[in-house]
């Protein structure tokens, strides 16, 4: 055993006096957790990294992970479970709700600790103190604006509710989650337990990204660790593989004989949890035989192992889209520009690693763990386990980010199988390197595109090869396949396109689903591109752009024709005054200039499909009123931070005609909701905001029914009746009466909705209609490159976003500032290495102080298939803002980077060459 | 089961040193984060509660570091301008939940070869002050250092603390760290100047230092000397005064990179000694 006895401790909690006995090296993180249930504190690491353990220990915020029980004898430790005052939220509290500041809220407990240790040091703090003291707290979902806004605003003593005359559509509404992820009450896949006794899990994963392995007999290591309750392998699991496409189950929950990534899980321990932290993996018995890695490099040459019977050349898959004569498009050309681009492996670092558990119930599995998407995960999870769908319950955690990431199934086949043999409840919390090794990427991409425009200034031609690894196994690689083949010529009117994609299987962890779907990864070459072609002509960067910008009317490469609301003209014309402003700044500066800084613009566009392409992709919301008079908003859509549960009752509200207050919500536990797809693609608005206007809508004429009502009167629930009035008259219904016609969900009355955004499979040249509805967006990058260094600081960002219509301008502009800091992270210092970067201090993401302010402007042409005009924006958010970094360097420096991320050793590099290039 | 020790005096922490084999644990943000997979048995010496070694010492000739001066402590204490390095390294220290915990002595035992600390150390001249049962010793941080998380201490040796000598003349240090984003970060390369000045602003004495550009923070004394009795001027570092560093490729930058960097950190912290920031003490 590795813990130490159990001392006696004595120290202060949240302003009581606890006294306890423990073992005196346990994190302070885990006694407040597991031991005193206070789950508010969160532990996305355990190794000081990330600050979501941040807590208040003798009033300076330090991180609960690293402080040993032993050394808070005597001291005073405040948590988030503390900082309401007088049972009320804090002023602080108060703050970050009205300003939107926690999106998922895995870190919020942790930023909050570290700004009240400020506020309480320095009242009146500016923002560089704030970002000093928020420093050490990484959020992946902000982009850190809001909650600099948030710190402020609290030391302002601005404590304005503003009062806000409507909830519904358009309204700045607080999140309807919003109070738990502030007070640390919201549980996410760590902080619910099943009741005891439970088997915690331990996944052995292979070392080596490729190698063949035998498994020795367990009956030595069973016998050695009598904690130790079962062992699972491959022969223990119904039907050893799954994956997103039905055509692509490639991916075994246990690998069988053969490992393909470091990461790849071989094996299973159950058993209490002291006795799998004690197992050495040295004693595990497995003997491995390493075999050579493909690699990304050799993937497609002959002398390449072939890692799928199924995938000759290891490709996974191809994509195209073609239009017009490619070749005639260059040659009637004026100007030709080309490029190639490489990205590289970019991980989720959601703050929250994988965590859950499952019980069997009868012949029943039920599982609760984060997710993006309950419904495949049934489905999927039923197919492992040789059950029926109706067989497995999938209850949703909070999910504590996802951005993709969370689409696939990460710990839940594991933990099902296990629950399912033993009869026990089983649960597993990934540790942070687990997470990062074992679960999907952004795939790295190689990319070739060649464009062309003629003397007026219109482009020509474009063409496009994109090879992305998938790494080994399909995962969403089909989805990136087909994706960007659609989008790779940006949105642009060009009469002759031929884009090409194909994905590559490697010895690489699987590359999954990571928000744009390998658009980003385009757009860096396209915007390259358009800058190149706007230079050779002599013609300004924006307005190059716009006038070749797609406009409603226009056919894209795909033959489908825009509709209103393909607004990129007014993002760019919104951009123009700050563009030039901010142009001329930077000439001015660099005029200016003595020392090595140099300072440039960028601009780039972006454009993005809704759902999924040219596939079907309903959703489907209930909504009704129950026996006591409540409306009940059943929504199986998952809510990752990005605020789908708010969203979606706002509108289902404006539809019903009543404030969104009057709506409770039950969301995402399949055996109580409808499936309404999973959140990606930027759908949830778009296509589950239509199902719950459409239910909404249906509830609304079933009350006018009930009643007798015209259409335009007006609902009010009130005292567990519905009041139903017109022209004076009121008319009053009462569920309570209603109660003998309840349905089998408890409802009186209901309304129930369906979409599936209308769109057509593509054909072999990719024609069709992929999608309903598109968003698109231009994003400005101001930079100052340190040419001696060749570090890139961001100084600005303006953003100007098509949104159709912003149901919730804060939460529509907290997903842009996310989108932005990670798109920040793409360009400059994001590169995942399997074995090298598996934590959060080798593996960095941007922190409070490498966002810089950014100004978004909404631009709101309703989408004629919108719910009242929206369509999505949560992917939008991020594609632009790499490709407007780099175009922002290679303003400043004249050298163009085609690596990402930019690190500075690349940008310094590239610098000596140019300068030796010159000098030769 | 292993053993967990917290003396609360100085003789109880070095009889259980001298009686056994412990793992020294003081501010733990070196020593938890290297057991996040796998927790080695091991018994532990928590010197967190050694009161007697937690104040810094400002004296006219010298500045007493004790082992439980934390990061933030050093950012507290008032130091004069001869040791403003050590301060801006505390202030780039992690976040401030690391410098609230973490040690300058404990960065400086862990011997990281990115640790902020050691060239800071050295360039302030610095003595390690070690104990054990009934000895005392002091020997120079570059004597104490000798690589990659090796030191010179012995395992039933305690570091009391560090000694840096305050010059009589005036004097002041720079720090220059780099790092691929704004907090939170391990240095890529990092380095420290401690001048002591003549009173027409040439320089009387001079250590520079360079980290994480070899196995252990390296001092130039080929720069040191090339600057000795000049103005603080850029252009008086040379490439060739680096000889001595030996950079590797990692994940965070290439060798070459790192050289690079390196030698244009020293030029700025040069430029940054001759600048009129406040008046050196
Ligand atoms: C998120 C994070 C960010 C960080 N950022 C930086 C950074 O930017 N720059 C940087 O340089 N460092 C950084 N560090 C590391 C830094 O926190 C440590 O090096 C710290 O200073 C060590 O002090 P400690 O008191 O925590 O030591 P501990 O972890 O308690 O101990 C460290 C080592 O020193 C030994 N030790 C400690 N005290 C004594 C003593 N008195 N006598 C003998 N041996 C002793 C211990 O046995 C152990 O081997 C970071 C750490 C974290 C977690
Ligand atoms: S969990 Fe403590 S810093 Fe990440
Ligand atoms: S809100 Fe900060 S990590 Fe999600």
């Amino acid at each position: 055993m590795k813990d130490f006895p159990a001392a006696r401790l004595r120290f202060t909690l949240n302003g009581h006096a606890v006294a306890t006995l423990v073992d005196p090296m346990l994190r302070l993180a885990d006694l407040l957790r597991d031991h005193l249930h206070l789950t508010g504190t969160k532990i996305g690491c355990n190794a000081g990294d990330c600050g979501a353990c941040t807590v208040l220990l003798d009033g300076r915020q330090v991180c609960a992970c690293l402080i040993p029980a032993g050394q808070i004898e005597g001291r005073a430790v405040v948590t988030v479970e503390g900082l309401a005052e007088n049972g009320r939220i804090s002023a602080l509290q108060a703050a970050f709700l009205r300003h939107g500041a926690a999106q998922c809220g895995i870190c919020t407990p942790g930023m909050l600790m570290a700004a009240a240790d400020l506020l309480a040091h320095r009242p009146h703090p500016d923002e560089a103190a704030v970002k000093d003291a928020l420093g050490g707290v990484l959020c992946r979902c902000t982009g850190y604006r809001k909650i600099v806004e948030a710190v402020l605003d609290a030391a302002a003593g601005d404590t304005v509710t503003a009062s806000m005359s409507s909830d519904t559509v358009g309204a700045r509404a607080e999140k309807i989650d919003g109070v738990a992820k502030i007070t640390g009450s919201e549980a996410f896949g760590a902080d619910r337990r099943p009741p005891a006794p439970f088997l915690s899990l331990r996944v052995i994963r292979s070392p080596h990204p490729h190698a063949r392995f035998a498994l020795g007999t367990t009956a030595a290591l069973m016998a050695a660790h009598p904690g130790l309750a079962r062992v699972l392998t491959a022969a223990d699991i119904p039907r050893n593989l799954y994956g997103i496409y039905p055509t692509g189950k490639d991916q075994p929950v246990l690998a069988e004989g053969v490992a393909r990534y470091r990461g790849e899980a071989v094996l299973a321990l159950l058993g209490d949890a002291e006795t799998l932290a004690d197992i050495a993996e040295r004693d595990i018995p497995i003997r491995w035989e390493p075999l050579p890695p493909v690699t990304f490099a050799d993937a497609a040459t002959p002398e390449a192992a072939q890692l799928h019977p199924h995938a000759p050349g290891n490709v996974l898959c191809r994509g195209r889209v073609v239009a017009g004569d490619v070749a005639q498009g260059f040659a009637g050309s004026a100007v030709r520009a080309e490029i190639a681009v490489t990205t590289s492996f970019v991980e989720h670092a959601y703050i929250e690693p994988e965590a859950g558990y499952a019980r069997r119930v009868g012949d029943r599995i039920e599982i609760f763990a984060c997710t993006q998407t309950p419904y495949m995960d049934r489905d999927e999870l039923a197919g492992i386990l040789g059950l029926r769908p109706d067989q497995v319950r999938v209850i949703p955690s909070a999910v504590g980010g996802g951005f993709g990431g969370k689409l696939d199934l990460s710990l839940q086949p594991l933990l099902s199988l296990a629950a399912w043999l033993t009869g026990q409840s089983v649960r597993q919390v990934y540790s942070r390197p687990e997470s990062m090794a074992a679960t999907t990427k952004r795939h790295p991409a190689r990319i070739r595109a060649e464009a062309a425009a003629d003397a007026q200034g219109r482009l020509t031609a474009f063409r496009f090869d994109g090879d992305f690894n998938t790494g080994a196994y399909a995962s969403w690689g089909p989805t990136v396949a087909g994706r960007v083949p659609v989008h790779a010529m940006g949105p642009y009117r060009v009469p002759h396109v031929a884009a090409h994609s194909a994905a590559f299987y490697t010895n690489d962890p699987p590359a999954g689903a990571f928000r744009g779907f390998g658009v980003p990864q385009a757009a860096l070459a396209g915007e390259a591109l358009m800058d190149q072609l706007a230079d050779a002509l002599g013609a300004d960067r924006l307005e190059f752009r716009l006038k070749n910008a797609l406009r409603p009317g226009d056919r894209t490469a795909c033959g489908q024709v825009l509709g209103a609301g393909a607004a990129l003209v007014s993002c760019l014309a919104a951009l123009r005054p700050a563009w030039q402003t901010l142009r001329a700044t930077a000439a001015r500066r660099n005029e200016a200039a003595s020392g090595p800084l140099r300072f440039g613009v960028g601009i780039a566009c972006m454009w993005y499909g809704i759902g999924n392409t040219g596939m079907s992709n309903p959703s489907e919301m209930v909504i009704g009123v129950t026996p006591a008079g409540r409306v009940v908003l059943f929504s199986g859509a998952v809510d990752i931070g990005q605020g789908a549960n708010t969203i979606l009752r706002q509108i289902a509200a404006e539809a019903l005609g009543v404030p969104a207050a009057a709506i409770d919500l039950v969301t995402g536990d399949t055996d109580l909701t409808r499936d309404a797809g999973k959140t990606s693609a930027s759908r949830q608005t778009f296509v589950s905001g239509n199902a719950a206007r459409l239910a909404a809508e249906a509830l609304r004429a079933a009350i006018l029914r009930a009643a007798n009502a015209a259409p335009e009167a007006r609902l009010a629930f009130r005292d567990g009746a519905i009041l139903v009035s017109h022209d004076g008259i009121e008319t009053r219904l009462a569920p309570a009466a209603m109660v003998a016609d309840a349905d089998a969900d408890g409802l009186v009355l209901r309304g129930e909705g369906r979409f599936d955004p209308p769109t057509t499979a593509l054909d072999e040249n990719g024609q069709g209609i992929p999608y309903a509805s598109y968003a698109f967006a231009a994003q400005i990058a101001a930079v100052a490159v340190d040419t001696a260094l060749g570090t890139t600081r961001v100084e600005r960002i303006v953003a100007a976003h098509e949104v159709g219509r912003a149901i919730n301008p804060t939460l529509v502009e907290g997903q842009i500032h996310g989108g932005i800091a990670q798109g920040l992270g793409l360009a400059l210092m994001e590169d995942y290495v399997p074995g090298r970067t598996e934590n959060l201090h080798d593996y960095l993401i941007p922190t409070i102080g490498d966002v810089p302010p950014i100004e978004v402007i909404l631009i709101e042409e309703a989408d004629p298939l919108g719910p009242f005009g929206a369509k999505g924006v949560g992917e939008p958010a991020l594609i632009a803002t790499a490709p407007a970094i780099f175009n922002a360097i290679a303003d400043a420096t004249g050298v163009r980077p085609t690596t990402a991320p930019c690190t500075p050793d690349r940008l310094l590099a590239l610098l000596h060459a140019s300068t030796s290039e010159t000098a030769r | 089961m292993g053993l967990y020790l917290r003396p609360e005096t100085l003789p109880d922490a070095l009889s259980a040193l001298a009686a056994g084999r412990y793992t020294i644990l003081s501010g733990a943000t070196d020593h938890f984060p290297a057991r996040v997979l796998a927790t080695p048995a091991e018994d532990i010496l928590d010197i967190s509660g050694l009161a007697e070694l937690a104040a810094i010492r400002i004296d006219a000739d010298r500045i007493w570091i004790p082992a439980r001066a934390t990061w933030r402590a050093v950012i507290d204490a008032g130091l004069p301008a001869s040791a403003a390095a050590l301060v801006a390294a505390a202030r780039g220290i992690g976040g401030q939940q690391v410098q609230n915990a973490a040690t300058v002595i404990g960065n400086l035992c862990n011997a990281s070869p990115a640790a902020d600390g050691i060239p800071v150390l050295l360039a302030l001249d610095a003595e390690v002050e070690l104990a054990r049962l009934g000895e005392r010793r002091r020997l120079p941080v570059a004597e104490f250092v000798l690589g990659n998380r090796r030191t010179a201490r012995a395992p039933d040796e305690l570091v009391l603390g560090l000694h840096i000598p305050r010059p009589a003349g005036p004097a002041r240090s720079v720090f220059e760290k780099l790092g691929a984003r704004a907090y939170l970060v391990i240095s890529i390369v990092m380095v420290a100047l401690a001048a002591e000045f003549l009173p027409d602003g040439r320089i009387a004495a001079l250590r520079a230092a360079v980290g994480a550009c070899a196995s252990r923070a390296l001092r130039l004394s080929a720069l040191e000397a090339a600057l000795l009795g000049r103005f603080p001027d850029p252009a008086l570092v040379a490439a060739e005064h680096l000889a001595p560093l030996s950079p590797i490729d990692d994940a965070r930058a290439s060798a070459a990179y790192r050289r690079a960097a390196a030698l244009t950190l020293l030029r700025r912290a040069v430029a940054r000694l001759g600048e009129p920031e406040g008046s050196p003490t």
